[in-house]
């Protein structure tokens, strides 16, 4: 018989130990515990789910954000103002000059000055548009979410052409960069309106293409309806905001109710969507009235183009008086605000950023109890956060 | 569990037909008499680089050119990168007077102007900021390397690229912008 | 087979070699072409792209491209998996798999094995996929693997049951559990008294092949029964912590055992290898009849892809109820009628 090594001995103590510790949390009351990431196909980036199962039920779940933090706020102590605008686009990144706007309003508002009306239609306009890149690459993402792989191209097949748009204007797809003080960086280019059009009437096609592949399926429905049902009382308490809020009966809007005169949301014809029963399908399905409902917006801001200056007169090195400003805007993923202390510098002394995803996130261990581990992705996927929005 | 809601057509038949339409789409993109014949590589939203290309926008952020004879070494722009990823040297050197019996004017050259596409955000601040239009936008995109040290352009180099920059649009209609020229 | 062995003379062994490469060729060259035409185009195509179109033209070498990519990679067995068990469970669910293959004809004489209880073979036999999986969602040593194996073996299980009823209307008919019966009952038989297609068992058995694609869509673990799977929860499953060649054992698998049993639907309701019209036995139907057995496969496949590409999946407990509560009610049924109408008529 061969001697059996040290090495050997210590392995197999090891998987003995290993097996014995599964079997232990298997028979204990918490139950199995499960890392859902921060590598994962479901969480929308690096974010860790602890949960506690009780065979395919979870027991207790708890949310470690943080694998992403990149430290926004102190970068932008050492920033100035157009550098910030350009740091502030990566938050995020699906929706991206939406990020820039709350900053771009709250350095106005301590400056004291006003955005020309054609500046400030077509900050709108492009705000609207980085929803709809947003939210459309949400509609395709609920699909791969639970299982249906084809939406998910038909979404980024019909978002390029936003993309386009965007990079027609400001000559970036993902990050515009264009947001100014005092106005914008460029004006159109010619034909762009007419374009945009078109490519409103092409992302409806999608929105009815996406409804009758994935929303009225009855597998979906099956999957979503009555899965991870927030009240409203609830929502409110958590901070939820944005389309989650509105699908659990909150009618709430940023755009409608936050009195902001920097962006012409006011100047058109436009309606809340609210859904009553805070469930999953709920959450998709105002999201999907939302993205039509933006379609619409864009269009009128179009044909109601004022014309005028792109620009405010503006010093050629932007100094801030001192001061602080919240400014709050009813961004893709929720409401983002930034507050905003200003020294009288070049540069913010301090930025504090109020993003959207991490109060949604907030609302996970509450929502997670007693839910099976499919209805985890669905309840996740419903709830759409971007990472960088959760850390910054 | 799945419900038939009367007459109407279930969503599960519905979602197969939309499937089955983008299919037929992409197979058979042709109208008219050529229905029947297959061009998949017409009717996919594929552009199939490196065979086809696809033309960015005029606008859109692809590589800095640099026109270095209206360069005055002013560094505004490496000082407003957020990346620090330009790299300017200049010295003070004497031009001759403007008129005979004048005095000579000093003036900056440029000896050294890097830009490190490795580091480069593609912001754009150091294009807005410079004051005496000497750096240019261009859409080229397809200037990979297979060494990182060779993503660090000098000055010939942002020189060539300037062949690349197209000249502005024409703004939509309504805008009081004036459409600036390309120095060429 | 008999055809062959009378014009050479073959000794036993060397018809067992022959049947063995032929066996290999079978499962290969339709797993090979559902991979091609259905995953990597026509799925492109339904998602308005391309697919593969650098290796060989139109993507056609990308699957030995895939192959020869799969073979030469590094073979990674996690630190606290059960090594032997780990490694046998590929080969369990392949063997399951080719095995299939053994009995379902290709033509009057281009058979394996002409067992007399054919059906009951290949129902037993797609079984012992379960027991594959199970040991591979085991032996990896990952949480996320475990679940996907408990949740197949649920869900296997509970599908085997509708196959195995759906099937039993087409034996009633029949009268016969040989599949070779089962293609001559097709073949001779006559609707309303018309003999020119037949009788293919899909027009009197609609509920039973509706039933069959429902059940065998479960037993591949394809959309929307995935659940074993579940790319964006579990991230493969059972399979997650296979790489490399043995990965490649569970891939074929999976498309061969789409083959396999839609060649078994092919067999049981379109009609097999016959074509109407051409005699039974003719010998040009050793020739033809693959290729025309091919094509149901196709046709077959098709279906199963199409609904694979468009539907979310179930969760689990759906599942379940789907098949003990819908699909079984619904095939006893079925059997019922069948029975009545049998003796009546």
């Amino acid at each position: 018989m061969t001697a059996i090594t040290e090495r050997q001995q210590l392995l197999y103590a090891e998987r003995t130990a290993a097996e014995v510790r599964v079997n232990v949390e298997l028979e204990t009351d918490e139950g199995m515990t499960l890392n859902i990431g921060p590598q994962h196909p479901a969480t929308h980036g690096t974010l860790r789910i602890i949960a506690k199962l009780d065979g395919e039920q979870v027991v207790w779940a708890d949310v470690a954000p943080g694998y992403m933090h990149r430290g926004y706020e102190k970068l932008t102590e050492v920033r100035t103002y157009p550098q910030v605008t350009t740091l502030v686009n990566r938050i995020d990144w699906l929706g991206s000059f939406a990020n820039e706007v709350p900053f771009i309003l709250a350095a106005e508002e301590l400056m004291e000055i006003e955005a020309p009306p054609r500046a400030r239609h077509i900050r709108t306009i492009l705000f609207e548009m980085a929803r709809l890149a947003n939210i459309v690459l949400f509609l395709g993402d609920l699909g791969v979410q639970l299982g249906a792989v084809t939406p998910a191209f038909f979404a980024f097949r019909d978002r390029e052409h936003v993309l386009d748009q965007i990079e027609a204007v400001t000559g970036g797809r993902f990050h515009p960069n264009f947001d100014r003080i005092g106005g914008l960086k460029d004006d159109l280019p010619k034909g762009w309106i007419a374009d945009t059009k078109a490519v409103m009437v092409r992302i409806r096609g999608f929105c009815d293409e996406i409804e009758a592949l994935l929303f009225g399926n009855e597998i979906f429905e099956t999957r979503t309806r009555g899965v991870g049902v927030i009240p409203a009382s609830v929502a409110l308490s958590y901070g939820l905001s944005g389309a989650n809020l509105r699908a659990s009966g909150v009618d709430w809007d940023l755009r409608r109710d936050g009195g902001i005169a920097g962006l012409a949301h006011g100047d058109v014809d436009w309606r809340v969507w609210t859904h009553p029963d805070g469930d999953s399908f709920a959450r998709c399905w105002v999201r999907l009235q939302e993205t039509r409902e933006a379609t619409k917006i864009i269009d009128q801001l179009c044909d109601g183009l004022p014309g005028g200056p792109i620009m405010a007169k503006v010093p050629r090195i932007i100094k801030v008086p001192a001061g602080e400003a919240y400014v709050e805007t009813e961004n893709p993923l929720g409401a983002m605000g930034y507050y905003v202390v200003s020294k009288g510098d070049v540069g913010p002394f301090r930025v504090k950023i109020r993003s959207a995803s991490f109060s949604n996130v907030s609302v996970v261990p509450w929502l997670l109890r007693g839910v099976y581990v499919p209805d985890i992705i669905t309840i996740l996927a419903s709830l759409y956060f971007i990472l960088g929005d959760i850390d910054r | 569990m799945a419900k038939l809601s009367g007459p109407k057509t279930p969503g599960l038949i519905k979602g197969l037909g939309v499937t089955f339409k983008t299919m037929t789409r992409t197979m058979f993109p042709a109208r008219g008499i050529k229905t029947l014949i297959p061009a998949p590589s017409v009717g996919a939203a594929t552009v199939q680089y490196p065979h086809e290309k696809e033309t960015p926008a005029p606008r859109a952020r692809g590589v800095i050119a640099l026109k270095e004879d209206n360069c005055t070494v002013c560094m505004l722009c490496a000082r407003s990168c957020p990346d620090w990823c330009i790299y300017i040297e200049g010295h003070k050197d004497t031009a001759p007077p403007r008129r005979p019996g004048g005095k000579p004017r000093s003036v900056n050259r440029l000896d050294r102007f890097d830009i490190d596409y490795a580091l480069c955000m593609y912001c754009g601040i150091c294009v807005e900021v410079c004051p005496f239009d000497a750096l240019f936008w261009s859409p080229e995109y397809e200037y990979s390397e297979l060494k990182l040290a060779d993503l660090l352009h000098d000055k010939e180099r942002l020189g060539e690229w300037m062949q690349a920059v197209p000249d502005f649009e024409a703004y939509e209609a309504g805008s009081e912008q004036k459409v600036r020229k390309v120095p060429r | 087979m008999t055809a062959l062995t009378t014009a050479v003379e073959l000794s036993y062994w060397q018809q067992t070699l022959l049947r063995t490469v032929g066996v290999l060729a079978a499962v290969l060259l339709p797993a090979g072409t559902l991979v091609y035409v259905f995953l990597f185009k026509m799925m492109s195509f339904m998602q308005s792209r391309l697919g593969p179109m650098e290796a060989g033209p139109y993507g056609s070498m990308q699957l030995l491209a895939e192959v020869g990519k799969w073979i030469q990679k590094e073979d990674i067995v996690p630190w606290r998996a059960d090594r032997k068990l780990f490694a046998l469970a590929p080969y369990i669910i392949v063997l399951s798999v080719f095995m299939t293959y053994v009995v379902v004809p290709f033509g009057p004489d281009a058979w394996f094995a002409n067992l007399d209880v054919g059906v009951f073979f290949v129902l037993a036999v797609s079984s012992v996929s379960v027991l594959g999986i199970l040991i591979a969602g085991w032996a990896s040593a990952n949480k996320y693997s475990l679940l996907g194996g408990l949740r197949a073996a649920g869900q296997l299980i509970a599908y085997e049951l509708p196959m195995v009823l759906a099937v039993v209307g087409v034996v009633i008919q029949a009268g016969t559990l040989n599949m070779q019966g089962i293609v001559a009952a097709q073949h001779e038989g006559e609707i309303f008294g018309l003999g020119v297609i037949g009788n293919p068992f899909i027009i009197t058995q609609a509920i039973g092949f509706f039933i069959f694609l429902i059940a065998m869509q479960a037993e591949l673990t394809q959309a929307p029964f995935d659940m074993p799977i579940a790319e964006s929860e579990l991230v493969s499953g059972y399979m997650t912590e296979y790489s490399g060649m043995r990965f490649l054992l569970f891939f074929i698998a999976e498309f061969a055992g789409a083959g396999a049993f839609a060649a078994v639907a092919a067999t049981l309701f379109l009609g097999g290898w016959a074509l109407p019209g051409v005699d039974l036995d003719a010998d040009v139907m050793n020739v033809l009849g693959p290729i025309v057995l091919l094509v149901k496969i196709l046709v077959v496949s098709f279906l199963v892809f199409w609904v694979r590409f468009t539907y979310p999946r179930f969760r689990e407990d759906q599942l379940q109820q789907l098949a003990w509560k819908v699909l079984i009610p619904l095939s006893l049924v079925n059997i019922l009628a069948t029975m009545v109408l049998k003796v009546a008529f």
